[in-house]
């Protein structure tokens, strides 16, 4: 059993198609933009539970999708 | 004797006090070897360590127990070099049998590039004091009679390094070894204790907030695998670590015994022997961050493929069991060790893949630096702030395999 990601273009296909592209969250407390482009850099929030992330379906139609997964159990949400 | 019957544990429980000296959040191998070594190398007794669940329950009871020291970096090399030599002394010194068994790692290379990475491997680990040897097809044939040097004729063998120091140890043994030693010099250890917060004073870390009530110290050491952002959080931290899951599986008993453990940076798989005969294999992460123990079929396709295209008699074992742990990982695929920059606050993080084999220098060097509060050398380089200092340690000798 394989985790699917939903593709607008290919519906429905399983997670080994795809490249995981992170999206950075830089939280808005830290507003010196030196110190913005350090953390994007460098640090992660790591969240437990749902996520926003970019996924590039490479063994596809080679286009990004925007995916929200749960990192908890690895659902996906949508 | 039979030296595979458990010896008796004596683990001495006890009720959590209001005030300890040191509180250690996380009771796996690398917070149960700082209680150890603040207790037999400092006399500093009044140590807690926290354990949410049971001790050993996390990435020490679900590693792959190589241990190691052929790191590409003159840091790396050096530490792990001294985590090899306390391990190799270990059983002496705990006198439990910890299963400790030097068999020797052989990486191998499949293409040019490899070839130079493996030349440049035993060069440095020569320089800094680990035993790693260029080896040609002909002596990786000699180490290992069952690798198909063809590599079935897609992953040739075209070298490799020979790392004779190279070993394994039994990983619930190591974890008791260390609960029973910090227990017996007075140590508490407290299962089923879940730290829920901070208690700050100022900019001071004076304790912790648990599901057994408030616990004050005078040190706090995360010692947490896989959920140290959420300890970093309440600390008001920001950490470079993000989680992912590492899969493992062991096949049934193969009666010949198979020497070194086999590992390839291109393939990025490894296969080892137990003392029970199983075969264990492992792979390098899954590149999605995930706190989810749940384990995957193409892993286990992909894994076993690759392995048996090195190794053919694999592919007539069965799989007995597979699983996940989940890793904190670096940037730059080194540890993240010591001070954070929030007063009374320590951090032990970033084991990504490579925890198990750190965790008698990790506790030693750890405890010395509760002890003394001065950064023993040997850690210095992996300080959280190195990344604000550009002096990140990229190390493609661990390379997120093992």
């Amino acid at each position: 059993m394989s985790i699917k990601i939903p593709c607008p273009n290919c519906g429905e296909r399983p997670l080994e198609e795809f490249l995981f592209g992170e999206v950075p969250v830089v939280p808005e407390s830290i507003t010196d933009p030196e110190e913005r482009d350090f953390d994007r850099a460098f640090m992660r929030s790591n969240p437990e539970g749902p996520v926003v992330e970019r996924w590039f379906h490479v063994y596809g139609c080679r286009r990004w999708v925007t995916v929200q997964r749960d990192t908890r159990d690895e659902t996906i949400l949508g | 004797m039979n030296p595979y019957m458990e010896r008796k544990v004596e683990l001495r429980w006890c009720e959590p006090k209001q005030s300890y000296d040191v509180v250690i959040i996380g009771g796996g191998g690398h917070g149960l070897a700082t209680a150890y070594y603040l207790a037999t190398r400092h006399g500093i007794t009044n140590v807690a360590v926290l354990e949410r669940s049971y001790v050993g329950s996390g990435n020490s009871g679900r590693n792959t127990t190589v241990i190691r020291a052929n790191y590409g970096i003159p840091e790396a090399v050096r530490f792990y070099q001294r985590s090899l030599d306390l391990y190799q002394r270990l059983e002496d010194e705990t006198d439990r049998d910890l299963m400790h068994m030097s068999k020797g790692v052989l990486w191998l290379a499949h293409s040019e590039m490899g070839v130079r990475q493996e030349r440049a491997r035993a060069e440095i680990n020569q320089a800094f004091g680990a035993k790693t040897d260029f080896v040609t097809p002909e002596e990786v044939k000699k180490l290992c009679p069952p690798i198909d040097l063809s590599g079935g004729g897609v992953w040739p063998v075209m070298g490799g390094t020979y790392h004779s120091e190279g070993a394994t140890a039994r990983h619930d043994r190591v974890v008791w070894a260390f609960a029973e030693g910090a227990m017996r010099e007075g140590a508490h250890v407290h299962q089923r204790v879940e730290v829920t917060g901070l208690t700050r004073v100022g900019d001071r870390v004076t304790g912790v907030e648990t599901n057994a009530g408030p616990i004050s110290a005078g040190v706090v050491l995360s010692a947490v695998g896989g959920h140290v952002t959420r300890i970093a959080d309440m600390a008001g931290l920001r950490i470079p670590i993000r989680t992912h899951q590492l899969q493992a599986f062991v096949t049934n008993h193969y009666q010949l015994q198979f020497d070194p453990i086999v590992s390839s940076s291109d393939l990025l798989f490894y296969v080892s022997q137990t003392a029970r005969g199983e075969m264990l294999m492992g792979a390098e992460i899954d590149r999605q961050p995930s706190y989810s123990y749940q384990s995957g079929h193409p892993f286990l396709r992909a894994t076993a493929f690759r392995a048996m295209t090195l190794l053919p008699f694999l592919r007539d074992l069965r799989v007995l069991r597979q699983w996940t742990g989940v890793c904190d990982m670096s940037p730059d695929y080194s540890p993240v060790l010591g001070k954070t920059g929030v007063e009374g606050f320590y951090i032990s993080t970033g084991w990504g893949t490579w925890g198990f084999k750190a965790i008698p220098a990790s506790g030693e060097q750890l405890a010395q630096l509760i002890a003394t509060g001065e950064t023993p050398p040997l850690i210095a380089p992996f300080a959280l702030d190195r990344f604000r200092r550009d002096r990140t340690l990229a190390d493609r000798g661990s390379a997120g395999t093992h």
